[in-house]
């Protein structure tokens, strides 16, 4: 079993140990800290203790796979209706990226109905090779089919990583193939880069709402998987002219095999695609009730941005879960983003803080989104809000 | 000698806190600006059994104890005070004195719809003239054949717009009312709906604004004799006794705003800054927090202590009163103080705490003001007063008989 | 109609806060709460109850404490609780989690649907609720909004999945595993009768001996492929803010504007 050590003799009992741990797994009411249950082995303690009297011994894993015959990076490329979902691209730029830094190709999955032309556009976008699964069975996504043709293939290929986009069918996909494959999952990495030492995949991710930052490895299994979220990685510009090989590959599994159907499909009207403004004009506390957003919209309007809310007033039914950025809601990365009467809480900061430029609205000189605000106003919103509109509109000469 | 709180305790104290955080809370404020008492809460405390809690099962209540009561106080009025206010009447003053004082058809008829909600109730012994001299009353039910003529006018009263059951206090004896001999008052149960019964809405209170308060005028209302609750003449130990309850709901639900203050305090007191830190490392407002927080440990204790001596069947007039007064005048202080920890903000009904300041006065005045405690406290001291035994006590809780069904 | 819902015991991570002077998580006075869209699963559970009768029963891995989330659901009406927990499940990823969750639900016997919440708020990986049903080979649908059709006679259910760009209707078999998100439904609160019930209730702890199907290089973190090998804070966003200080709200906002049309954000 996997050990955590505290040396008696070199502990001085400061309790360092004991505030890094962010699972509350060490207690000190001796001489030296005592761990529980919850250690994670995630090895903070020993960062911080000064002393370095803190020592992990991680158990090796049972059967190491033979990882060094895996080779390549692979990205899923998500369509819909036959249409490649953009976050795909941003997989695959980064992708790239990892490749080159291994020296190995980059290598795209797409699966659906008719989508040569989303392969051919795989290949525009960086891949060396792509798979191509083209069958009626994989028309609308499934987690069955689609899962059997991917563990098929990497189990066939071989691949050291596989990136797939954190959306939900990403998410829902990456957990069903990685169970499949026996390997490790990281979602929704903000970060990805190779270790030059190891060669290994390291992923940053954020975790307890955000309040901390991860870094993990799967050093003996392969692939190493990760999901990635929206606009965290930039779209890589489009070579038409870039020369890869599509490589046909048959379904895995006959339709009568698969237990779900998709029967109908529900565009929701007035979708509010947070995801893809470019600027985002949000409410949150402040705004007081719904009625108070009628300002914000107008703001959003005349910027031809969307409308985007914090946790609280969704909560409070002020305005549809649709609209929520943050931590358990949606992820923006838009070039403005104008938080009106939002506090700047860390759990909605997680989900805008890398928005390129943000303006705080709000009354309270102290709330915290000033600290992250590129511009900012303290005063009312209602009096604020409208008059940027109406400058807007005159300048923009609406 | 104990003073945990046992698990099915922490868990009915969690499920109404989450209850009063996501049912009344986001609205609160709204109400309480536009006067304007929500009656969409009372289903949803008689969907989730809280009208009801320490009423036995087979009276269609939910079987708890008094501890749970007073729990649920605590947690309603950390909240808002009105919504605390709906226990006092309907449970405390109402329900309690009917599973008391009640014959077992009142209980069928009146006391099993109120616990399952169903029927709203509240309790009319104010009036305009009357108030701690309730032996100043003036209303008067005049016995003719089979049933009571009532007339007379009740005043500050809660729920009275609400309210489908009302228990009422009047004069039967005449000779009595003269001489101020308070053996001559009778408890009513009187319903909406009787000819000659009218309510009205008081408008422009202080505090408590999101709540009901109004008044009940009788004019000739008939009231038949098997609604007389107890016996004729024992009104006033009726009214009482009523109260052993009713500040019992009042004294945990004004711990609760101690706490709402104390937190509220905390909360600011970190996030402000003045003099380059947060301003709770300045030491007068630690001070103003560390009263606050004496107050509410104090204030908890006492009402724990009345809530195991209605547990035990022990009589708890004084204990119930004292806890009433200590957390009420605690109450104001601590939300007059919380106003100040907050500056010039808490002078904004932005912030929630000049709510709590003018919801706090409004208990330290009604069931019992805070005279009267004192003389009730030094009369027992001095030995001038002594409770007698009555003639129906509130039973000791034994869940086997509140649980059975 | 048998329902398992797996559930765990998070900490509140939303009153979680990072001690400005230590640069560490502050974890006192945190409270431990049932993962909010593990509620919304319980409610789903329940309301299928309530519609084709049978039985819910809680499963949640965790420590001792974890038994308070169980409690809470059996409160709120599920019938039953299992908690897993055991030195062995220590240091788990979420691949070793679904493996020991799926284990103790071989155990359990048959059943028409578990539910999971979309993901836990400490984790938010959304992983464990497809691993469970990989392990244990039945369909699996995410992100469940509605629950259209359910029929345990004949085994299929109909329900509506909240994907980007819409709402996407699916039939499938039954078993099934369904991850549901928050506008699913309103969580009921735990009744008095309910709290009764729970705090009487003994709940019985499953450890590794208690899975005799397991492998036991699958449990813990022995059977965790992924590591965590770095906890830091999140970078801080640097530099201060521009703050526009005008007399009139329109003079503030006129600077801003310009500001931004100069920066070419707009």
């Amino acid at each position: 079993m996997s050990k955590l050590t505290i040396s008696a003799d070199l502990c001085s009992a400061c309790g360092s140990c004991v505030d890094a741990c962010p699972f509350g797994a060490l207690t000190l009411e001796g001489d030296v800290p005592e761990v529980s249950d919850q250690c994670t082995f995630c090895g903070a303690c020993v960062d911080a203790c000064p002393a370095e009297a803190i020592t992990l011994e991680r158990d090796q894993a049972a059967d190491v796979a033979d990882i060094t015959s895996y080779h390549g990076v692979w990205v899923w490329v998500e369509q819909f209706r036959g249409q490649a979902c953009s976050i795909s691209w941003e997989m695959l730029g980064q992708g790239r990226k990892l490749a080159d830094q291994l020296g190995v190709p980059l290598t795209a999955c797409v699966l659906g109905h008719n989508v040569r032309g989303v392969a051919q556009e795989a290949i525009a976008y960086g891949a060396d090779r792509a798979f191509l699964a083209d069958d009626a069975s994989l028309a609308a996504y499934r987690t069955d089919p689609y899962a059997a043709v991917l563990v098929r293939l990497v189990r066939e290929h071989r691949p050291e990583v596989f990136l797939l986009g954190a959306s939900a069918r990403g998410r829902d996909l990456a957990g069903a193939v990685a169970t499949d494959l026996r390997t490790g999952l990281t979602a929704d990495c903000t970060g990805l880069d190779i270790d030059p030492e190891t060669r290994l995949l390291r992923q940053t991710r954020p975790a307890f709402g955000g309040n901390i930052m991860a870094t993990i490895i799967c050093p003996n299994y392969r692939p190493q998987m990760a999901t990635v979220r929206h606009r965290v990685f930039e779209v890589p510009p489009a070579d038409t002219a870039r020369q890869g090989q599509i490589v046909q590959v048959p379904a895995a599994m006959g339709e009568a095999a698969i237990a779900s159907q998709v029967v109908d499909f529900v565009m929701e009207a007035g979708q509010v695609n947070l995801a893809d403004a470019h600027i985002i004009v949000s409410g949150g506390r402040g705004v007081g009730g719904p009625e108070g957003y009628a300002p914000l919209q107008a703001l959003a309007d005349a910027l031809g941005g969307a409308l985007g809310a914090s946790r609280a007033a969704v909560d409070a039914g002020w305005i549809p879960y649709a609209h929520q950025v943050g931590q358990t809601g949606r992820t923006v990365k838009p070039d403005l983003y104008i938080a009106c009467g939002i506090s700047g809480a860390i759990q909605h900061l997680a989900g805008m803080q890398t928005s390129k430029v943000i303006v705080a609205i709000n009354k309270d000189p102290e709330a915290p989104i000033f600290n992250v605000a590129t511009y900012g106003i303290v005063g009312d919103l209602f009096e604020i809000v409208p008059a940027l509109t109406a400058e807007f509109k005159k300048r923009l000469g609406k | 000698m104990d003073f945990a709180l046992s698990d099915e305790h922490l868990m009915v104290q969690k499920m109404v806190r989450d209850f009063a955080a996501r049912e009344i809370a986001p609205t609160i404020k709204e109400h309480d600006r536009a006067q304007q008492f929500d009656r969409s809460i009372l289903p949803k405390m008689a969907a989730q059994g809280i009208l009801g809690i320490c009423i036995p099962v087979r009276y269609g209540g939910a079987g708890m104890d008094y501890i749970s009561l007073g729990l649920a106080c605590e947690e309603l009025e950390y909240v808002d005070t009105a919504n605390r206010v709906i226990m006092s009447v309907h449970a405390g003053l109402n329900s309690l004195t009917l599973l008391q004082w009640g014959t077992e058809e009142q209980k069928q008829k009146y006391l099993v719809p109120q616990a399952m909600g169903d029927k709203i109730a509240t309790y009319g012994l104010t009036e305009p003239a009357a108030g701690s001299d309730a032996v100043g009353i003036q209303s008067t039910a005049r016995r003719e054949g089979d049933h009571y003529v009532l007339n007379g006018e009740k005043m500050w009263i809660s729920l009275a717009d609400v309210a489908d059951n009302f228990l009422v206090f009047a004069w039967t004896d005449m000779e009595k009312k003269r001489a101020r001999d308070h053996t001559g008052i009778t408890a009513f149960i009187v319903e909406r709906g009787w000819p000659g019964l009218e309510t009205g809405t008081i408008h422009g209170k202080l505090g408590v604004r999101a709540g009901n308060t109004g008044s009940i005028s009788f004019s000739d209302v008939p009231v038949p004799a098997e609604n007389v609750l107890g016996r004729e003449g024992e009104g006033f130990y009726i009214a009482m006794s009523a109260l052993d309850n009713g500040r019992f709901t009042v004294a945990w639900g004004a711990a609760g705003l101690i706490r709402a203050c104390l937190d509220a305090s905390v909360r600011y007191a970190k996030e402000r800054k003045t003099f380059g830190v947060e301003i709770g490392r300045h030491q007068l407002v630690q001070q103003l927090i560390a009263f606050m927080q004496m107050k509410y440990d104090a204030a908890q204790l006492l009402c724990l202590r009345a809530a195991w001596l209605k547990n035990q069947g022990v009589r708890n007039t004084r204990e119930t009163a004292l806890a009433k007064w200590y957390a009420t005048v605690g109450s104001f202080e601590a939300a007059a103080d919380a106003v100040e920890v907050h500056g010039a903000y808490g002078y904004s009904d932005e912030y929630d705490v000049e709510r709590f300041l003018r919801n706090s006065k409004g208990a330290v005045i009604y069931e019992g003001s805070q005279e009267i405690q004192q003389l009730m406290q030094a009369q027992y001291a001095l030995g001038y007063r002594k409770d007698k035994p009555l003639r129906c006590e509130l039973p000791a809780y034994d869940a086997a008989v509140w649980q059975e069904e | 109609m048998r329902a398992i819902v797996c559930i765990k015991q998070v900490p509140d991570t939303t009153e979680v806060k990072i001690n400005p002077e230590t640069n560490t998580l502050i974890r006192e006075g945190v409270a431990s709460i049932v993962n909010p869209f593990d509620t919304y699963a319980i409610e789903e559970a329940l309301r299928l109850k309530e519609q084709h009768g049978g039985t819910v029963t809680v499963l949640s891995m965790g420590p001792a404490q974890a038994k308070e989330a169980l409690k809470e659901a059996v409160a709120m009406g599920a019938d039953e609780a299992v908690l897993l927990s055991d030195r062995a499940f220590a240091g788990s990823d979420t691949w070793a989690t679904a493996y020991t969750l799926a284990q103790a639900i071989r155990r359990l016997g048959e059943f028409d649907v578990i539910l999971c919440g979309k993901q836990a708020i400490d984790g938010d990986t959304g992983q464990v609720g497809p691993g469970i049903a990989r392990q244990l080979q039945i369909p699996q649908l995410t992100y469940i909004c509605r629950i259209q059709e359910f029929d345990p006679a004949t085994k299929r259910v109909r329900v509506e999945r909240l994907l980007e760009e819409g709402r996407e209707v699916v039939t499938c078999t039954l078993p099934v595993l369904l991850t549901v998100v928050k506008d699913i439904n309103q969580p009921r609160y735990p009744t008095f009768t309910g709290i009764r019930r729970a705090t009487r209730m003994e709940i019985p702890t499953w450890g590794a001996a208690e899975l005799a199907t397991a492998n036991a290089d699958y449990l813990g973190l022995k059977g965790s492929p992924t590591q965590v090998v770095r906890i830091f804070n999140p970078p801080a966003r640097g530099g201060t803010v521009t703050l526009f200080t005008a007399d009139t709200p329109s003079d503030g906002a006129a600077q801003l504007a310009e500001r931004l049309l100069a920066d070419k954000v707009i």
